[in-house]
């Protein structure tokens, strides 16, 4: 008997108690949907981090003042803070592309009538280069104004719908009050989405000296720095570091008062959590198989135990064991397969509905779904071999005399 | 040791040399069958008689190659079958050997002639091929018309002709029936004793196993068993002639 007769023989048994090959497959369908759901969710989360993190600049690293220790609290507060000595020094390394001190804080926003709380950034004229952000309209303002402390400001795409909405002019050349004091708005930023808590949309953009002696933000403690290249990051990394403990005049005792971190940091982090994830997901996807899998078995060995006469009847006419065994193992193959087949359908489907009424991000990869369909065919072969030997090793005259 | 009769030509089908099985159950030893000697030629009849307990079941068993005596030869078709391995067995039963059961035995829901296919399906030959074997098996037996019924919409007569339709359909060495007509009424009885009479007269084997004397007596000749021996092996003198009606639904 060939493998399609085989597989039509034991179609037909699967197909004839629906009712009982459906609650049978049951176990398998829920594990399978739910793994492939929650890996749909978590790779989705996982690729929308990496891309806005990739968004900002791949090569971005961000030194702040203060060294963040383990358990303890020093978290910048009281360090020394940097200096523009600093930033020059940087600014000297063959590693390093772009520096751009930076204060930020939040801020009240007035124009006309309208008035809004945003986040303000008083930086360099280096910003667009070292944080990989690009001008929408108009222009970001120059090295003279930054000396000058003049009162410029540029505007995120998110400010505009929030304070130029109502009138459709362009909102540069216009001037808004920050904390009270008249800015021009000079440009607009093009949008760079959010990166985890931080949305980058909604910020102003000021020179840092205007930000220091007019909006008294006087404590430097970021850095933002590029490096030449991603492959240059652990090189510049290394001449942050020489730099600034040269800069401070540190002692070879005495720990870093500054941390350096960079975006591959975050995206690393980022990364294990979803590993642990998936790790967590196997396990449920293990336990949910060898749960389907019992359930399989269970119905299996009753299965062959209601049909020990169509058993005999086989046998009698000239079936092998191996045609028994066969028609057996394709039986529960066929149930765990089938179970693991609806699984991924309707895994996709949850994963889908998630993402079009909750607005989740997804993504849905050939990987978990070629797993769960070869762990389903596993389960059907391991599950399966034991009842489908019991039946292909009846006795013919005994299974004949079954009643 | 009884002798090996070479009648004019007659081929001896199964010949059966000081067979004997012994179970055990439990500490205790049953002899079922003690040294029996049994010669059938092609194109006999033969009933096998004997009360219960008397090893004609377990001679059909061996016979039918369903079981292996303890010890003795048997040989099917100049087939060594007491030498065989159980998986040369089941190609011997699906090959050589048509088996026609009290019982029916066939699969539940499953049409008459997918039913009759089943030794086909189990020789490896091609649905096609089956197909038309399996139709022309069951026209044979008078059922060209239940071709696709279940066996719980046909009668219990029409169920043993789908049975021997399948007992034929590969063109066996040996018939062997066993009871064939013990679930069924007399006039059903008579139609399929009919039937294997009408197959002898083709020139096929046929083994009848029953206790029922009058249905013995549709064969040529009957073998008396008791205590796991032959008692006696007569020509029928009487015999019985059963009309087969052609198609009869």
């Amino acid at each position: 008997m060939n493998f399609l007769e085989a597989m039509r023989v034991s179609l037909r048994s699967v197909t004839a108690n629906k009712l009982r090959s459906f609650l049978t497959m049951l176990g398998i369908i829920i594990g399978v949907s739910a793994v492939i759901t929650m890996v749909a969710i978590g790779e989705g989360a996982k690729a929308s981090v990496a891309n806005q993190i990739n968004g900002l600049g791949s090569n971005l690293l961000i030194v702040n003042s203060g060294q963040a220790k383990q358990g303890g609290n020093s978290l910048g507060a009281g360090s020394p803070l940097f200096t523009f000595e600093d930033t020059k020094a940087l600014q000297q390394k063959d590693s390093i592309a772009g520096v751009t001190p930076t204060v930020s804080t939040r801020a009240q926003l007035v124009y006309q009538n309208d008035n809004y709380t945003s986040n303000l950034e008083g930086t360099t004229e280096s910003f667009p280069e070292v944080r990989n952000a690009s001008i929408q309209e108009g222009r970001f303002f120059t090295n003279f104004e930054v000396n000058e402390l003049a009162n410029v400001v540029v505007i995120g795409p998110e400010v505009v719908t929030n304070l130029f909405a109502s009138s459709n002019e362009s909102p540069v050349g216009k001037t808004i009050e920050i904390n009270r004091i008249p800015f021009t708005v000079i440009g607009v930023l093009k949008s760079q989405g959010s990166s985890g808590m931080t949305n980058n949309d909604d910020r102003l953009i000021v020179p840092i000296t205007t930000a220091m002696e007019r909006l008294g933000q006087s404590s430097l403690r970021t850095i933002y720095v590029s490096a030449i290249s991603p492959d240059e990051m652990l090189q510049a990394q290394f001449d942050i570091q020489q730099t600034l403990r040269a800069q401070h005049k540190l002692m070879p005792s005495q720990e870093n008062d500054f941390t350096i971190s960079s975006q591959s940091d975050i995206l690393e982090t980022a990364q294990n959590v979803t590993s642990v994830m998936t790790t967590l997901l196997s396990g449920i996807a293990a336990i949910s198989l060898v749960v389907g899998g019992i359930g399989i078995m269970n119905i299996m060995l009753v299965s062959v135990t209601e049909r020990t006469r169509e058993i005999g009847i086989r046998k009698a006419i000239g079936a092998a064991r191996g045609a028994i065994l066969q028609q057996f193992l394709i039986e529960s193959i066929t149930l765990s397969l089938l179970g693991g087949l609806i699984g991924i359908l309707l895994g996709v489907g949850a994963a889908w509905l998630v993402n079009k009424l909750g607005g989740v991000d997804i993504a849905i990869t050939m990987t978990p779904m070629l797993y769960a369909f070869l762990s389903s065919l596993i389960v059907g072969v391991a599950f399966g071999v034991y009842p489908a030997k019991k039946a292909a090793e009846m006795k013919p005259i005994d299974a004949l005399r079954y009643e | 040791m009884e002798i090996v009769q070479e009648v004019d030509n007659v081929r001896a089908v199964i010949r059966i040399t000081d067979v004997k099985k012994t179970y055990v159950i439990g500490d205790q030893e049953i002899h079922a069958l003690r040294g029996v000697n049994l010669m059938i030629e092609e194109g006999d009849f033969v009933a096998i008689m004997g009360p219960s307990g008397s090893g004609k079941s377990t001679m059909m068993n061996v016979i039918g190659c369903l079981d292996q005596p303890s010890s003795g030869a048997f040989y099917l078709d100049d087939y060594p079958v007491s030498e065989a391995e159980d998986e040369d067995l089941a190609k011997i039963r699906n090959q050589k050997i048509g088996f026609v059961f009290q019982s029916f035995n066939l699969l539940p829901r499953t049409p008459a002639v997918e039913n009759v296919e089943l030794p086909l399906l189990y020789a490896g030959v091609n649905a096609k091929e089956r197909r038309k074997r399996a139709i022309d098996s069951l026209n044979s037996v008078g059922l060209g018309n239940r071709l696709y019924n279940k066996p719980n919409e046909l009668s219990g007569g029409q169920q043993q002709r789908v049975s021997i339709a399948r007992a034929l359909v590969n063109h066996p060495v040996i018939i062997l029936a066993d009871e064939p007509t013990g679930a069924l009424d007399t006039k059903t009885s008579q139609e399929i004793m009919g039937i294997f009479q009408r197959l002898n007269d083709e020139g096929k084997t046929v083994i009848l196993v029953t206790h029922e004397p009058d249905i013995a007596e549709y064969a040529k000749r009957v073998i008396h068993f008791r205590d796991g021996q032959v008692i006696a092996n007569d020509v029928i003198q009487e015999r019985r002639i059963a009309k087969f009606e052609e198609v009869v639904v």
